[in-house]
């Protein structure tokens, strides 16, 4: 069994990430899921929520994911997001003013996203 | 200056400035091939992975889901046909009309009552001419499609196939749109988005004999499916929007290429015609001065006499 997985984390209009990675926590809509090497064949719904990836290299990579899937098989996992934004690629001033707007607003779609994004942006640091 | 040589001077003067102008939009629309092209192969992880995990639920599940499984009389079917904003691109925007017209065709001898949903100001101006009806059009950016687009295209589509039949609803989804082949050659194609084809469309990632494993579904397959799917055919739409916008700048090019080359052409006949209309000036006038000066002569020779 290998002791890795690659990771591919796409976009509707652009690849993301990929790499090699021990752990990767997603956000299904039944819950946090975990996904480690030789996981059991997995195709999930996502949340919006953030994406953590455990690398290789033992750091940490984080992205925003808003919708999506997670699907798993032969130590290969993809996540496919419309959006996805990797969390260094976050402007936190943006990221907060579009809270506090959507806040005014009363867009709770906006308010969701811009959530996430920030959430995303402090667990990457 | 003779009237003929002006009248020359001036064509060639306006043929060139024709030239330049084609010249100019030939070297714009090849720049913008290259980015489109490269937006296509931007979006084909995601395409690629979304029609795995769609074979994937398809085949290893039991799941019935309204939008694989095929109605038992099909009475309805709604057509998108993606042309393009502008014009100048060749036969580009006639070939996908006239491809929706043979599959609208086809579809209504099969007794389909067809919606017809127009991206593009050409094809919505096409069929407003000849006063047939447009379900729904969308305009304004044919020439650079983000996946914003694809999904407000892709609304009232998915919403329509939703919907029962006799509700305003469609059983079947057609797209025609301009396959991006090579720079030399753009097809117009129609394929059938829904319901799906799922022997068509496991061909094209599961054609290296690739066995597909027995997934988890999280929460459950009808759920997936039901998530799946909408995404699955806004990706399809994303991806005929941009193929049809790298085929219309290709199209494009073309056209301008064969108007630069017309024109040096016609510079060149004129600037014959040119030389030949002042050289006939000069004969003409060689020839006025020799008989006025054989005339004068002529006439010296006899008062000597």
């Amino acid at each position: 069994m290998a002791a890795e997985l690659h990771v591919a984390l796409v976009a509707a209009d652009r690849e993301v990430w990929s790499g090699e990675a021990t752990l990767v926590v997603a956000r299904t809509t039944s819950g946090d899921i975990g996904v480690m090497p030789g996981h059991q064949p997995l195709l999930g719904v996502l949340e919006s929520g953030p994406v953590t990836i455990r690398t290789r290299e033992g750091g940490t990579v984080v992205a925003a994911v808003h919708g999506g899937f997670i699907s798993f098989a032969d130590d290969k996992l993809s996540l496919l997001a419309e959006i996805a934004e990797l969390s260094d690629e976050i402007d936190v001033q943006r990221a907060e003013q579009e809270l506090a707007r959507a806040k005014a607003e009363d867009d709770a779609e906006a308010q969701r996203r811009a959530d996430v994004r920030l959430r995303a942006a402090t667990a990457g640091r | 200056m003779g009237a003929q040589l002006r009248v020359y001077k001036r064509r060639i003067r306006s043929v060139t400035a024709t030239k330049k102008i084609t010249k100019a939009m030939e070297m714009i629309a090849a720049s913008r091939v290259v980015k489109a092209q490269r937006k296509v192969a931007a979006s084909t992880p995601y395409a690629q992975e979304l029609t795995r995990a769609v074979t994937a639920v398809g085949t290893g599940s039991n799941t019935k889901h309204p939008l694989t499984t095929e109605a038992q009389n099909p009475a309805r079917a709604a057509v998108l046909l993606l042309t393009s904003d502008r014009g100048l691109a060749g036969a580009f925007n006639s070939n996908a009309i006239k491809a929706a017209e043979q599959l609208t065709e086809r579809l209504e001898r099969e007794g389909k009552q067809v919606d017809t949903y127009i991206v593009g100001r050409r094809g919505v101006a096409h069929y407003n001419f000849r006063e047939r009806k447009i379900a729904e059009m969308f305009t304004g950016f044919t020439d650079e499609p983000t996946y914003a687009d694809a999904k407000k295209v892709a609304a009232p589509l998915i919403e329509a196939i939703e919907n029962e039949t006799g509700e305003g609803g469609v059983d079947e989804l057609h797209i025609v749109y301009t396959e991006f082949v090579s720079m030399m050659t753009q097809t117009a194609v129609d394929s059938r988005l829904l319901p799906l084809r799922l022997e068509e469309v496991a061909e094209g990632t599961a054609g290296k004999g690739e066995i597909l494993p027995l997934y988890d579904f999280e929460p459950s397959a009808e759920d997936v499916l039901d998530a799946l799917l909408p995404r699955y055919v806004e990706s399809r739409i994303y991806n005929a929007l941009l193929q049809s916008a790298a085929s219309k700048h290709a199209a494009t090019r073309r056209a301008m290429k064969s108007a630069t080359d017309n024109a040096g052409e016609l510079i060149n006949t004129l600037s014959r015609l040119a030389n030949a209309a002042r050289q006939a000036e000069i004969t003409q006038e060689i020839s006025e001065i020799v008989g006025g000066a054989s005339a004068l002569a002529d006439a010296n020779a006899g008062s000597d006499n």
